[in-house]
């Protein structure tokens, strides 16, 4: 089968692969028919992610076919069309029991502090990813999940990741009436999470980005303002001063460890690794909420630390809210706001490309260009 | 564990002021109770390990499902095997991983050549796309990087 095949830093091909087997009882081949490529890939593709394994697939946004069945799946059928979340999940441990998905501690035996992700390292449990003609799926009764036959298979990717992702990141802030929210990152997930936001009732959503595209992009498709923090002389200061001096009440950082914008958190995170990404995005959110305020983290970060201002969360008394998303527990809630037309996740994609392009498909995404917001590969001519 | 005794409930005001409402994962986290009961849960079958998986020490056993996908090997491998051997909590963990994965890079060069394939790097890194959207600043990048590898090589002759 072919299949995207890292081979370092900014490298990617498309390659012939084995065709993966059934390995557990409980496991599910799917043959895909749409993957993303994903802000969180970008991350593996700039080698910013400990134990990313040379000739490893990546990919974890993906929906399919079931093709074949372990002896004990039993919710899902031969030919059943799924949008698989990205997390993998047993159901059964006391995170699962919880709702705790993005938690699950049966499914990455390489790390304790994070559950198993499809295609995300080994750090995640070293599976190979969606972004192939198939993938192998464990714990196929829990995450898969069957597409309603009236949903547009572009809205369906996208309820893998950016929609739960972007709703938990607004959910996460704890937004009240009339609330003033920032979100930091013009990607697909901070347009998602400004979207998502007025679903909680705020006044004001606020995105911060640097690129002008997509800035104008999140305006009109979440209905938000949208500011240029390289046109401003101090980020924190400007949203100070456009919430009369008293700060945000709910930032909510989207960008995670790539963030631009800082030249000290760069230079420690980005070109020395003495940290594990550059916490710009972070700092900012931190510093521009209000005393008593909430931040919700979704952008990622990778192990071991990262340097934030950790005396002003105490200062001011501030509520970090973060996790990876747990997205089996919002699907219900959000395939219904889009299938009642609230929510349009496939006005996020801009690019459709095929599998055998990859290398191209992740260049164009990592720098920006052709006003790129989401790009989905198409695995085979036959969908 | 269970504490074998609950002599703790005598001390004046235990769970007094217990909040259930105080829950900031909420509506994250379904709270059950279940953290007390903490690795005891039912579980699925056991994958069989058929490749070797390197796991984390902060876990008495291996998780019932695992991925499989590159199993670690040559010289990145040993360092990968050294790196597990030491927390998620370590510097020692985390750098040897970083590390590995850079010799790997080089180690996937060598297979490629060894397989009589030479990689197309241009095409890997998708460069095309670049000069396609992105022409002037290919050109730029390329001109300072041919610029510095001059001046490098130049400094260089002249130390010898
Ligand atoms: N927690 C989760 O479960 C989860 C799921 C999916 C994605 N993510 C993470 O969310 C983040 C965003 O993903 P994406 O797909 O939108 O990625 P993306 O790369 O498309 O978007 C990131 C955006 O942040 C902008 N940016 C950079 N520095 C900034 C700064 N200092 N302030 C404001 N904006 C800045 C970039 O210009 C870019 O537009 C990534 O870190 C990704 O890994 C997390
Ligand atoms: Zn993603
Ligand atoms: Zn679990």
């Amino acid at each position: 089968m072919l299949a995207m095949n890292y081979r370092g830093p900014y490298r990617v091909r498309a390659v012939q692969k084995p065709v993966p087997e059934i390995l557990h009882p409980e496991d599910a081949i799917i043959r895909v028919t749409r993957t993303c490529i994903c802000g969180s890939d970008l991350h593996l593709y700039h080698g910013m992610v400990p134990d990313t394994r040379v000739g490893s697939t990546f990919g974890h946004e993906f929906t399919g076919i079931v093709e074949e069945i372990g002896p004990l799946v039993q919710k899902l059928k031969i030919g059943d069309q799924v949008l698989v979340p990205f997390n993998i999940a047993c159901g059964k441990c006391n995170f699962c029991k919880q709702g705790l998905f993005g938690n699950c501690h049966e499914s990455n035996p390489m790390a304790t502090a994070v559950g198993g992700i499809f295609g995300y390292s080994h750090t995640a449990g070293g599976f190979d990813g969606g972004q192939a003609e198939y993938v192998r799926v464990p714990y196929a009764d829990v995450g898969p999940t069957v597409i309603p036959a009236e949903m547009d298979p572009d809205d369906a990717v996208l309820l893998t990741d950016v929609v739960p992702t972007g709703y938990q990141a607004a959910e996460m802030g704890g937004i009240k009436e009339g609330d003033t929210v920032v979100i930091f990152g013009a990607g697909p997930i901070g347009i998602m999470a400004a979207r998502c936001a007025w679903f909680f009732g705020p006044s004001r959503v606020i995105i911060i980005d640097h690129i002008d595209y997509r800035l104008e992009f999140a305006k009109n498709y979440a209905k938000c303002e949208a500011y240029n923090f390289k046109e401003m002389e101090d980020p924190v200061v400007f949203l100070k001063k456009t919430t009369d001096w008293y700060g945000a009440d709910v930032c909510i950082d989207c960008v995670g460890c790539e963030a631009e914008g800082n030249t000290l958190q760069t230079f420690s995170g980005r070109v020395t690794l003495l940290q594990a990404g550059a916490a710009t995005a972070l700092q900012w959110a931190i510093n521009s909420v209000k005393k008593g305020g909430i931040v919700s983290v979704v952008g990622v970060y990778g192990p071991p630390f990262n340097l934030v201002p950790f005396g002003n969360i105490v200062n001011k008394g501030i509520t970090i809210r973060a996790n990876q998303t747990s997205v089996k527990r919002l699907l219900p809630k959000l395939i219904d706001h889009v299938m009642s037309g609230r929510l349009d996740p496939k006005g996020l994609i801009t690019h459709r490309i095929p599998l055998e392009e990859v290398s191209e498909a992740y260049r164009l995404f990592s720098s920006k260009l052709d006003n790129c917001i989401k790009t989905v590969l198409i695995p085979s001519a036959k969908h | 564990m269970e504490p074998s005794n609950e002599d703790y409930k005598l001390i004046p005001g235990w769970g007094m002021d217990a909040d259930p409402e105080n829950e900031p994962t909420y509506p994250m986290k379904k709270y059950t109770g279940d953290d007390h009961n903490r690795i005891h849960y039912e579980r699925s079958d056991q994958q069989p390990e058929l490749v070797e998986i390197l796991r984390s020490n902060e876990r008495p056993a291996i998780t019932r499902v695992f991925g499989t996908s590159v199993p670690p090997s040559g010289f990145s491998g040993m360092i990968r095997r050294y790196a597990f051997q030491h927390s998620e909590d370590r510097y020692r963990h985390w750098i040897p991983l970083i590390l590995a994965d850079r010799i790997n890079m080089l180690e996937g060069l060598i297979e490629d050549f060894k397989k009589g394939q030479i990689p197309n790097i241009i095409k890997e890194r998708g460069l095309a796309v670049e000069w396609k959207h992105n022409r002037a600043g290919l050109i730029r990048k390329a001109v300072a990087v041919t610029l510095a590898s001059l001046v490098l090589v130049s400094l260089f002759k002249r130390k010898k």
